[in-house]
């Protein structure tokens, strides 16, 4: 196990390989890796991807990773595909767009599935960031269809985040009010040669608009943020008074254009966070974050060990069912070790 | 050891398409009935070098490389395929099937390199699929 860690700090690619795959899988001691990597990480910039099916996602990951790779950056891909989990299998289809990075091994290309697990896809993409940020990579992409609270929870993880919205349908940007417009930090509109992109660009600017009225104060406000964040290293602060204003870049990822304006985007928004400490405030929220996550996993895990060696819960229905008992309190005859362990005082028992 | 972790696993299959060969139909039904057996399935796409294969095969660290030809040129990029996987450190525990086109006198010639085994036309998807199953390396 620990040759594994070691393997994949040397740059071993498939010893990061095959750590992912324990982490997909949960396998034992998948914990101890994730564990000891964790002090290697800190080093990539982490970026989601993230727009509905069809936008072009994985055409213009392709495109930028390529790009990363003229300045001698590496690349980590992660993508995600959500589609239905059919017999608990499934085909994963992104990486036919990975062309122009074909046998290059500094892109390391990964496609997941969400294998219906019980909202254990964050985690495992959480883990699966740790493992690309700990063997070195300058990038790490966060690629998702952007549907649903897994898919937002899961580009939250990144450091900067871009929604892609394609052209032409008033359902994409529909799908923006449910959510994805607040999570992004850059929006692509992307296939901007086709009609109507001009309308859709349009569309989103009013969206942000709305969305940037609360706590802006124009222009000035960007340069006394400058100075409030040098003077506090805070983040809070500054955040205040030095709103982000979520640019909207136009490529036509197949063509490989727009993709220099999008990644100078990507760059103001990380010297953004820079500026204003977000970045910090970032990580702590990301770690708060992933603390909770794991906790209420594993107290989730314990606690249904405990209503198995209690009787189970089918047997807890049936005395519910036969009014022998109550939903409360069987739930505090369940939780009574851990009351008693931790001596919480507000027991309701007492 | 946390009591969520798990011991079973997904079986992930790469199901390749190699060199100037644009028939992908059979693939295609391969990649299907592979999912439809509770597989993770990678395709590769139409037109893919030896090294592509190979970085596919390493990255996804899939169980079963699942090589697709139907062009008669398995004699030059098999072994490509095998030495990539071998200089990755990524043949030992994966299985190499290949699928399509291969005489039978050049059949133990891809066998002693390394290829596990061939499936041509008339095999059956249930065939391959059991033995899959059963000869997916441990890991």
């Amino acid at each position: 196990m620990s040759d594994l860690v070691d393997d994949l700090l040397a740059g071993k690619h498939s010893a990061l390989a095959r750590v992912i795959t324990k982490i997909e899988n949960r396998s034992p001691g998948y914990r101890e890796v994730v564990s000891a990597l964790h002090e290697h990480t800190g080093h990539a910039e982490v970026i989601g991807v993230t727009g509905s099916p069809g936008a072009g996602k994985s055409t213009l990951v392709d495109k930028v990773a390529a790009r990363l790779r003229e300045d001698g950056d590496t690349v980590g891909v992660i993508a995600i595909d959500p589609s239905s989990p059919y017999s608990g299998g499934a085909v994963l289809g992104d990486r036919i767009r990975m062309a122009s990075n074909a046998g290059d091994m500094d892109v390391f290309f990964r496609s997941m599935s969400a294998r219906g697990s019980l909202g254990g896809l964050s985690t495992a993409t959480t883990d699966a960031v740790t493992a690309l940020d700990a063997f070195g990579k300058d990038y790490v992409i966060v690629e998702t269809v952007g549907a649903g609270q897994n898919e937002v929870d899961i580009v939250r993880t990144a450091d900067t985040v871009a929604v892609l919205v394609p052209p032409g349908s008033g359902d994409d940007v529909q799908m923006l009010k449910a959510g994805i417009l607040e999570i992004g930090d850059v929006f692509v509109v992307n296939k901007a040669d086709l009609d109507g992109a001009d309308r859709t660009v349009q569309q989103l600017r009013e969206m942000l608009q709305g969305r940037s009225t609360a706590g802006h104060h124009g222009a000035s406000g960007a340069e006394m943020a400058e100075v409030a964040g040098t003077a506090d290293d805070g983040g809070d602060a500054g955040e205040e008074t030095d709103a982000w204003e979520p640019p909207i870049v136009e490529t036509v990822a197949n063509r490989g254009e727009g993709v220099e304006d999008f990644l100078a985007a990507l760059d103001d928004h990380g010297d953004y966070l820079d500026r204003t400490g977000g970045r910090e405030q970032q990580a702590r929220d990301r770690f708060a974050a992933e603390i909770r996550t794991l906790l209420r996993e594993d107290a989730n895990s314990l606690l249904a060990a405990e209503l198995d060696r209690q009787g189970g819960i089918e047997s807890a229905v049936d005395d519910v069912l036969a009014r022998e008992t109550d939903p409360y309190t069987v739930v505090d005859e369940v939780l009574a070790p851990l009351r008693d362990s931790l001596d919480d005082p507000s027991d309701p028992r007492e | 050891m946390s009591v969520e972790q798990q011991d079973e696993r997904t079986i992930r299959c790469l199901v390749a398409k190699v060199g100037l060969d644009g028939h992908d139909r059979g693939a295609h039904v391969i990649a299907r009935a592979l999912r439809d057996a509770g597989f993770e399935v990678i395709y590769s796409g139409l037109h893919r070098s030896p090294d592509e294969v190979v970085q596919a095969a390493v990255q996804e660290d899939v169980d079963v490389v699942g090589i697709s030809i139907l062009s008669g040129a398995h004699k030059t990029l098999v072994p490509r395929i095998l030495d990539g996987l071998r200089e990755y450190d990524a043949f030992d525990d994966r299985l190499v099937l290949v699928g399509g086109i291969v005489p039978d006198d050049d059949q133990p010639e891809l066998r002693d390199l390394g290829v596990d085994e061939i499936f041509g036309p008339g095999a059956s998807m249930e065939e391959m699929i059991r033995y899959i199953r059963e000869q997916a390396p441990e890991r």
